[in-house]
């Protein structure tokens, strides 16, 4: 016989608020379970046969090769406004030829990962999030299950391993283009010498730092890829985003949030545990 | 393996004592009432009822995608709830579904579309897989629509595709959701007409959730009734207008005023 269901009306009012958080509680575990499970299912699909490679090169295509004027003109102005703010600052204490290393160091430990891993969060993990959701909606999804295709290796996992491999290269693109556009506003504009940019570059960068910034992107492009394909896969799961059309987009909007905050907080917990 | 040579006598699917709810704890509408009846292999069976009655939510069960709250439901004597993984997809090819949208890839053209189940679960070259789709396509009646894409197709083009996607793997059972929702009255029958074509030429097991009555019962080879979850079989309309349940009569005669109205001035 089937389980008798409890009412919210069964439930005296004293104990509402407990049964609301030990309810919201409750969701709040199922959502990370799921969440779990699809991150495993997703990394288990890049493994399985057969390898959609031709997929993956779409996908490297419009993330990584989509994202790289963004990701220029982001890094170009980042670099130009850091040479310039380091420039006055450095200046106060007569301290301009320190102006490649505060740069260089900057944009490759913090910048660099960080702003990458937002931009490809808001070009095109919003893309694969409102992708995916509208494939839910439509039965799409439902459609590969029928025909026992496995979602996660014929749609999730390629979006997974382009994410992983364009956003260290876009990051590594991004610090060089910032590193140019502080050599433009620093030596160009204000004549701190060409030498001294670079020297102080390479004698302040090390080998740790940049592993720091490649670890840096490579977990953010892990959570921004995780983020946005699964809140669009479980679109019909989610409390409060409604239903339809509503709902995609309100997922998408809750990827990019969750994606850009996640970011945010593993950028300090990775910079405290690996500095 | 096709439904002619499975000679097991076994119903193809078989519902038992099955629930199922829908909602928040605590806020909790329950669809299915313990439903229970079998679906005989090789006929058209159609599970019709109002809306928001649970015929959608039968065929989900039956596929796994979603899980029942008690209850079993068997397909070939199976319990699916037990199934899980590769067992589960295993079970699946044995399927074809029409879903009530279609659900055609919007990325991909009609071809590509058609030609998916075969590269993605068989091991045919592609020259193989070309000929069976096209072969397909041409029984549908969609020669010359191949590179197309679903967004540039018609509301019945679109379920024809869908169809020639559904039957290319073979399917013992094929199930088909809500698939004239949206159609206009011609195209309407023009798809049962083909379906019933297609049934007959295949051979396959049917499942046909439809609210479009009393038009997709000249398919049923058996009805069943789904009202406020619970669940009630027959073999003919006749049965339906004979029926002493109040509520199958309320039923029928609000969906099927003019055959009650015809029978009636008959008497």
């Amino acid at each position: 016989m089937v389980q008798e269901q409890l009412q919210e009306s069964d439930i005296p009012s004293w104990a509402r608020p407990f049964a609301w958080l030990g309810d919201q509680f409750l969701y709040l575990l199922t959502d990370l379970g799921r969440m779990g499970l699809f991150l495993l299912a997703a990394l288990a699909g890049v493994f399985k046969r057969p390898f959609r490679g031709k997929e993956l090169l779409k996908q490297l295509s419009f993330i990584g090769a989509g994202s790289i004027t963004v990701i220029f003109f982001t890094a170009l102005s980042s670099g130009m406004v850091l040479g310039l703010q380091g420039y006055y600052s450095l200046h106060k204490f007569g301290a301009e030829g320190m102006l490649g290393s505060a740069v260089s160091l900057t944009l490759i430990m913090e910048l660099g990962p960080i702003l990458t891993a937002l931009m490809v969060t808001g070009r095109a993990g919003s893309a694969m999030c409102a992708e995916i959701g509208i494939m839910r909606i439509s039965e799409q999804i439902d459609a590969l299950e029928c025909m026992a295709v496995d979602p996660f290796r014929y749609l999730i996992s390629p979006k997974l391993l382009a994410t992983m491999i364009s956003v260290p290269l876009l990051t590594a693109m991004f610090d060089v283009v910032g590193i140019f556009g502080g050599y433009l506003a620093g030596v160009k504009l204000m004549g701190v010498s060409s030498g001294s940019y670079f020297n102080g570059m390479m004698q302040s960068v090390t080998n740790h730092d940049i592993r720091l910034g490649i670890i840096k992107s490579v977990v953010f492009a892990l959570l921004l890829v995780w983020i946005s394909t699964g809140r669009g896969y479980f679109v019909q799961q989610i409390r409060g985003v409604g239903f339809g059309a509503e709902s995609v987009s309100k997922v998408t909007t809750q990827a990019v949030v969750m994606s850009s905050i996640s970011v945010l907080i593993f950028d300090y917990l990775l910079t405290a545990v690996l500095l | 393996m096709t439904a002619e040579s499975n000679s097991s006598d076994l119903p193809a699917i078989e519902f038992d004592e099955v629930y199922k709810s829908f909602g928040e704890r605590g806020r909790r509408h329950t669809v299915l009432h313990g439903i229970s009846f079998s679906v005989p292999r090789g006929k058209t069976t159609v599970i019709a009822g109002g809306s928001g009655q649970g015929k959608s939510v039968t065929l989900k069960l039956v596929l796994g995608l979603l899980r029942q709250d008690s209850g079993r439901i068997l397909v070939d004597g199976q319990d699916v709830t037990l199934l899980r993984g590769s067992e589960l997809r295993s079970l699946r090819t044995r399927f074809g579904v029409l879903f009530q949208g279609s659900a055609l890839f919007d990325s991909l053209s009609v071809f590509e579309n058609v030609a998916l189940p075969l590269r993605e679960r068989t091991k045919f070259s592609e020259q193989e897989i070309k000929e069976r789709v096209m072969a397909t396509l041409a029984q549908l009646e969609l020669s010359g629509h191949e590179e197309k894409f679903p967004a540039q197709l018609s509301g019945g083009m679109k379920k024809r595709v869908g169809l020639a996607r559904a039957l290319q793997l073979d399917p013992e059972i094929v199930l088909f959701d809500e698939p004239t929702t949206g159609l206009d009255p011609v195209m309407t029958q023009e798809i049962y007409q083909l379906f019933e074509r297609m049934q007959k030429d295949l051979g396959y097991t049917a499942v046909i959730v439809s609210h479009d009555i009393p038009k997709v019962f000249d398919l049923a080879d058996q009805i069943v009734l789904l009202n406020r979850g619970e669940v009630d079989v027959f073999t003919s309309v006749e049965q339906i207008r004979d029926s002493k349940k109040p509520y199958i009569r309320e039923f029928a005669e609000m969906t099927m005023g003019e055959l009650f109205k015809s029978d009636r001035s008959e008497c």
